[in-house]
């Protein structure tokens, strides 16, 4: 065990010539939420990807004390989980069947018990578990991301705009499934455009702009900056 | 024209169409899982009734070798994909898949082959030596593309099907072959006379239609492969792996091909370049599935088979023209009503 659960030294990505992220640096421990906010197009998502293996990056990513493991796979069996922002549901199959597939690199029993557990947590998804994912409301859709990914018996999950395109009161349903998450002992890295909320809810927070970090610290000292709360916040805090 | 000969080429028909729609479901089965376009489909047909023909004359097959030779291939390009981290386990998988496995199926074809075991025992030996075919054929031609456009991999699957069918001219000669039937002897239905063998064919398509639909339904890797169909990041993002999903497919695809080769090699004459243009017909059904639905194939490719017995009864010099022509209608259709698809 390590005291840093990730550890990203020094992030580079490049799309063809043009870089998009440069050299980002984040920590974060064991059973925390990190919020990494920031505008459009500031590489958050870029970021995620990055430590999901999705696209290539240099620098180091060290998960768990040791270089992260090469391919998609191993990661996930290593307990990172990326809930991206367009959910990437199989929308033409039932929740029943999302479900189960997230537990999919889990023993059969493992995954039963797991899938107890997150049709608990999640009432509504157990009540619609043999319609297709494709009619869910976005909200319903949102908590079905998350709870395929939870399926995979996550350490660290790697959410990407859980509130994009959700109605407010939606949203705090999910940020508080977030938070409820972190208590489970499942960390959190957390891009989110909702900086508010995201703080409220968060350890520690990252501002990044145009592929770098501009600020860090703890999230309740973010959430009173006066630079961040002209830029982000909106003013009266 | 009266009924009798009306009844007589529907059974033609069916019996042809019931072999377009292992096709075509294979078809949709590779696209819909790895994007692949898989013309060298009808070449698992044409080894899989080679090999029995030949088993049937006591000889040793052909493709037995030939597998070996794809084993031993794959066990290369492992062998380089893993250069900078090969250890026991790694070895050991790679020797067992790729060298072991061909070897032990050689072995077991050169013991039997001689023996004039019964057609049962001769079909099992032919279905064991093509599945494998699409593991190695997977791996030599489409793993290191699994990211490439949908036009890359047809163009590989062109360079596959012309290499699949050259090495079928060199192991098999240019003469045609023709298998025993599964089991001799017909009854009549009426004044129809059926077939055993067109019987074997009718029950194992309709076997094999159920077997994939449970597969695909109650099993977890069959509904990893759907959810790859579905969404493949989504999958990736689930730790289900590209290679399983596409190693899959391409086996249950040689595998059903060496069925449908098994079922029509004693029906017709099965030469070395027969495979494409009994390929091509399961793409016309499989093109009116629109490359997704298997029922809708499995329909067109029972239509086809109807279609193709008419014609060549009516105006047998435009039987290949009247069939191919059967997709322009749909291609326009499709053209009109599906807006945008799926293009990575």
């Amino acid at each position: 065990m390590s005291d840093r659960l990730l550890r990203v030294e020094n992030l580079h990505v490049s799309y063809g010539k043009a870089e998009v992220l440069h050299g980002i640096s984040l920590a974060m421990k064991p059973g925390s939420i990190v919020a990494v906010i920031g505008a459009n197009g500031a590489g958050k998502t870029t970021m995620l990807n990055a430590i999901m293996g999705l696209i290539p990056s240099r620098g180091s990513i060290e998960y768990d004390g040791a270089p992260v493991p090469r391919s998609i796979e191993a990661r996930v069996a290593a307990g990172l989980c990326l809930v991206p922002e367009k959910r990437e549901l199989f929308s033409s199959m039932s929740v029943e069947d999302n479900i189960m597939l997230g537990g999919f690199l889990r023993s059969p029993s493992e995954r039963a018990e797991i899938q107890a557990d997150v049709y608990q947590r999640f009432p509504r998804l157990a009540e619609r578990r043999k319609q297709l994912a494709g009619t869910l409301s976005g909200g319903e859709r949102q908590m079905l991301a998350l709870a395929r990914a939870l399926m995979s018996k996550p350490r660290l999950l790697l959410l990407d705009e859980p509130s994009l395109g959700l109605a407010p009161k939606i949203v705090i349903d999910i940020l508080n499934i977030v938070a409820e998450l972190r208590n489970t002992g499942v960390s959190i890295l957390l891009v989110e455009q909702n900086a508010r909320a995201a703080l409220e809810i968060a350890d520690e927070g990252y501002l990044v702009e145009l592929g770098e970090v501009r600020k860090s610290g703890p999230a309740a000292e973010l959430a009173v900056d006066p630079a961040l709360m002209e830029g982000y916040l909106g003013r009266n805090a | 024209m009266d009924f009798t000969i009306a009844a007589f080429l529907i059974q033609d028909g069916l019996t042809s169409g019931a072999i377009y729609a292992l096709l075509g479901l294979a078809l949709v089965l590779v696209f819909s899982v790895t994007r692949v376009i898989f013309i060298p489909q009808g070449e698992f047909v044409a080894y899989g009734a080679m090999t029995l023909s030949l088993l049937d004359s006591g000889k040793f097959p052909a493709t037995a070798t030939l597998l070996l030779v794809f084993g031993v291939l794959a066990f290369l390009l492992d062998l380089w994909d893993n250069r900078a981290r090969l250890n026991a386990p790694v070895l050991l998988r790679n020797v067992g898949l790729n060298l072991v496995l061909p070897g032990v199926i050689y072995t077991l074809a050169l013991v039997l082959a001689p023996m004039q075991a019964g057609p049962f025992v001769k079909a099992l030996l032919t279905i064991v030596i093509i599945a494998p075919m699409g593991l190695y054929i997977y791996r030599i031609a489409y793993k290191p593309l699994a990211d490439a456009s949908v036009l890359v991999l047809l163009i590989v699957s062109v360079g596959v099907h012309l290499a699949m069918m050259g090495l079928g001219l060199v192991f098999f000669g240019a003469e045609g072959l023709r298998a025993r039937p599964l089991s001799t002897g017909s009854f009549s239905l009426g004044f129809l006379p059926i077939s055993a063998q067109s019987l074997w064919i009718y029950g194992s398509t309709i076997a094999i239609i159920v077997g994939l639909y449970l597969f695909f339904e109650k099993t977890l890797l069959g509904k990893a492969l759907r959810a790859t169909a579905v969404n493949r990041l989504g999958a990736r993002l689930v730790g289900v792996r590209t290679q399983l999903t596409g190693v899959t497919a391409f086996v249950l695809a040689a595998t059903v091909g060496a069925i449908s080769g098994i079922l029509i090699g004693p029906i017709t004459t099965i030469y070395y370049d027969t495979g494409f243009i009994i390929g091509l017909k399961g793409f016309v059904a499989a093109i009116i599935g629109g490359l997704a639905s298997f029922p809708i194939t499995a329909i067109a490719a029972i239509g086809v088979g109807i279609v193709e017995s008419f014609t060549s009864f009516y105006a047998s010099a435009f039987k290949e023209i009247i069939v191919f022509s059967l997709i322009i209608p749909v291609l326009i259709w499709l053209s009109i009503t599906v807006s945008v698809h799926e293009d990575e």
